[in-house]
């Protein structure tokens, strides 16, 4: 009787094992879809941090338009509209595009705004080298701000994409956004509630 | 017969095994809550899942009352979305899972010539736990606002920004659950490893045990990733981390990648038992062998395998791109093929065989045309384009309950028909049986076929009112409903007049056409059997 209940406990350590691995492995799908998506590009999330610019060859032959659209979290009370709405560039060519934000609420909040690309595998070519969306933003109640976007599309874009659309969508993470609040936005304009 | 000599005599086996092995059954509540017996953890699987049953049918009768008519006339928006989330969690966990595990304890032993389950004492664990589970979430339906509201499927950030407090309860109850059927699945595995009665090889175990084992291992793979699931809602609702919160760098789809990798499995755990339980049925009142033995076995297992690669297919409106819609799409579809291996062995099983209806019968059959209408329905629902049109209405909701009610229950029942006469030692009451059929069978159609149409037209699942055009059907819909869920009551009498041993006695056998190594025992089954491993030829 002994013999059987060694096996059947190495058995159910063998089972236990599995049962621990795939636990964790329900924990390991969150980053595994995240590099997934990063090296597929599939879910039309763009970089985190600044890209660099540095030899990148303009293709004056091709111009790729790129629309801007903003919206704002449920509950979210700030203004925010994409000052350019759509802009011709060709490939490799650095612009910048400038976002209006407005705190129309009594109390301070700072905002995280997430991009997302539309049709997803072109976020892969979008790149920015300076972005409100790096970091949270602060915005002093009846303040207001033009924060800037600067990027350039990657000349390896392929031929059929020639029209994509960057969505922001502003929340309000001031509750885990720690001391930010009493901070002040860098863009913040000096004539505060112009009302514009 | 070497083998089967090395094994101890009966007595000396009561002295050298630490398990109770008194050859008297112990008497009183303590019976209940002591045992180690695979038959008494049946037993109790079986009734907890019956009641669990019973409580889900009557949220059922709920939202359907609700739906008799357009309009909101009995219950507010947030209590109906309460019992549509609590009705599916209490099917699924507490009534179809449980159901499977109770058939297994008390037959997997008795199919593979085995005393026991390999491991009683957490037998008896994972049965106890349950119970507690279920208190706890039905407890959160009466705690301050309300229960879980967001669907059985828990989608953040229904789960998480905008649930009630009570998720904590929800999320517990689900880690018990889950702890649960991970301890019953372990179980069974090593039963079915390591206490075979010499010669029963695996290719000649019952297809029931067979389908049993591969239903365990769906189990320990995917459990632990509902744990996580719920234990990231748990904490991104609770504890500040942002898996589901788009506003901390995390996703809400990706809450559906990792619940449907889960999710999808979790559908084949509750059908393949049933395939076993229909594959052990329809050769007996056909009198014939099983058609197509190992390909039965072959077929199991890839549809075991082909659900860890189709759970997208619940999400083509995400979204995604055009190639993984294709790729799910096609690998879905794909396991219409295995299954419809199973639906012609069983066809073919029945082809000039010497069939007699007797209830078990009636219910296998059953299943086997209402199950396919289900899958149909699930074939069209695979296919990409026409599922925007379909997603989220109550043509998915006709799909699962084809599948789920008439297939997984009917085969629940139809197994129980099977073999109560063998647990009890009498015959059931044939005419309350008749009549449980078929009120079952019509109502049951009458409830789900319409919402078919009403799915077809536009009507949204999971919503306390509807267009007026959608009023007749509803109406017939719910009627069909009240009817199905009256018709278990009939079933309910039944049981308790089996309990209690009304009935004729009934031979060893039991049915005429029965094959198995548990007909050979006695009718009932002794409370100890096989104590001495039969030889398998």
């Amino acid at each position: 009787m002994t013999e059987t209940n060694n096996k059947n406990q190495k058995m159910v350590l063998k089972l236990v094992v599995i049962v621990i691995g795939m636990f964790g492995f329900g924990f390991a799908l969150v980053p595994l879809y995240d590099v997934f998506c990063d090296i597929t590009g599939i879910n039309g999330k763009t970089n985190t941090t600044a890209a660099s610019y540095q030899a990148v060859e303009i293709d004056e032959s091709r111009e790729v338009t790129v629309e801007f659209i903003t919206r704002t979290n449920t509950g979210m009370p700030w203004e925010f509209r994409a000052e350019t709405k759509r802009i011709k560039v060709h490939p490799g060519e650095l612009n910048t595009v400038s976002f209006y934000v407005r705190n129309p609420a009594s109390s301070d909040i700072v905002a995280q705004a997430i991009p997302s690309v539309s049709p997803g595998l072109a976020a892969l070519y979008l790149n920015k080298t300076e972005c409100f969306c790096f970091n949270q933003q602060p915005l002093d109640s009846g303040k207001e701000a033009y924060m800037p976007m600067q990027f350039y599309v990657d000349p390896q874009i392929p031929e059929d994409i020639s029209y994509f659309t960057v969505q922001y969508t502003l929340y309000d993470v001031t509750a885990r956004a720690d001391g930010l609040e009493t901070k002040t936005n860098p863009f913040m304009t000096t004539q505060s509630e112009s009302g514009k | 017969m070497s083998k089967a000599t090395e094994v101890m005599h009966p007595d000396e086996a009561a002295h050298g095994h630490d398990d109770h092995h008194d050859h008297h059954i112990p008497k009183g509540i303590t019976r209940w809550l002591f045992t180690t017996n695979h038959k008494d953890i049946g037993t109790l699987y079986l009734w907890f899942a019956f009641i669990m049953f019973l409580i889900g049918g009557a949220m059922a009768m709920v939202i359907r009352a609700e739906l008799f008519q357009p309009g909101l006339q009995i219950v507010e928006p947030n209590f109906f979305n309460q019992m549509t989330t609590v009705h599916g969690l209490i099917m699924v966990f507490g009534a179809v899972m449980p159901a499977f595990t109770g058939l297994a304890n008390w037959l997997v032993p008795m199919m593979i010539g085995a005393p026991d389950m390999a491991l009683p004492r957490m037998n008896n664990w994972s049965f106890w736990i349950l119970p507690f589970a279920f208190l706890i979430l039905l407890s959160s339906l009466f705690v301050e606002g309300g229960g879980p509201a967001f669907g059985w499927t828990f989608y953040a950030p229904l789960s998480t920004t905008y649930s009630s407090d009570s998720t904590a309860l929800f999320v517990f109850s689900v880690h018990i659950m889950g702890i649960s059927s991970i301890m019953g699945a372990i179980n069974v595995i090593v039963t079915i490893f390591n206490m075979r009665a010499p010669g029963m090889t695996w290719m000649k175990m019952p297809l029931f045990v067979w389908t049993w084992l591969i239903t365990a291992f769906l189990l320990i793979a995917v459990m632990p990733v509902l744990a996580g699931a719920v234990t990231m809602v748990l904490t991104d609702k609770f504890f500040g981390t942002s898996f589901f919160d788009a506003a901390g760098g995390g996703d809400p789809v990706m809450f559906q990648h990792i619940f449907w990798f889960f999710g999808h499995p979790e559908v084949y755990i509750m059908i393949l038992p049933a395939f076993g339980i229909i594959s052990q049925i329809i050769p007996t009142f056909s009198r014939k062998r099983l058609f197509g033995y190992a390909s039965m076995v072959y077929a199991t297992a890839s549809i075991a395998l082909l659900s860890f690669i189709v759970w997208a297919h619940h999400m083509f409106t995400t979204g995604m791109p055009l190639f993984a819609e294709m790729f799910f799409m096609f690998a879905t579809m794909l396991i219409s093929v295995p299954t419809g291996v199973k639906v012609f062995n069983w066809v073919a099983t029945m082809w000039r065989g010497s069939l007699s209806f007797e209830i078990p019968m009636l219910f296998a059959i059953a299943f086997i045309v209402l199950f396919t209408i289900g899958g149909l329905s699930g074939l069209m629902l695979a296919i990409t384009p026409v599922d925007f049109q379909y997603h989220d209405t109550y043509f998915v909701v006709a799909h699962f309950h084809y599948v789920l009610v008439t297939g997984a229950i009917f085969s629940i029942m139809a197994a129980v028909y099977y073999w109560l006469p063998k647990w009890t030692g009498k015959m059931f009451d044939i005419t309350l049986a008749k009549w449980h059929f078929w009120c079952s069978l019509i109502s049951v159609n009458v409830l789900f076929f319409p919402m078919h149409f009403v799915g077809l037209a536009g009507m949204p699942r999971r919503i306390p009112d509807y267009s007026l055009q959608f009023a007749d059907f509803n109406k017939w819909i719910s009627i069909g409903g009240f009817a199905f869920g009256l018709s278990q009551l009939i079933f309910l009498a039944l049981l308790i007049k089996a309990c209690k041993k009304q009935g004729e006695p009934v031979s060893d056998q039991v049915w005429e056409g029965a094959e198995g190594l548990e007909w050979e025992i006695p009718s009932p089954a002794p409370y100890h059997t096989f104590e001495t491993p039969p030889v398998v030829k």
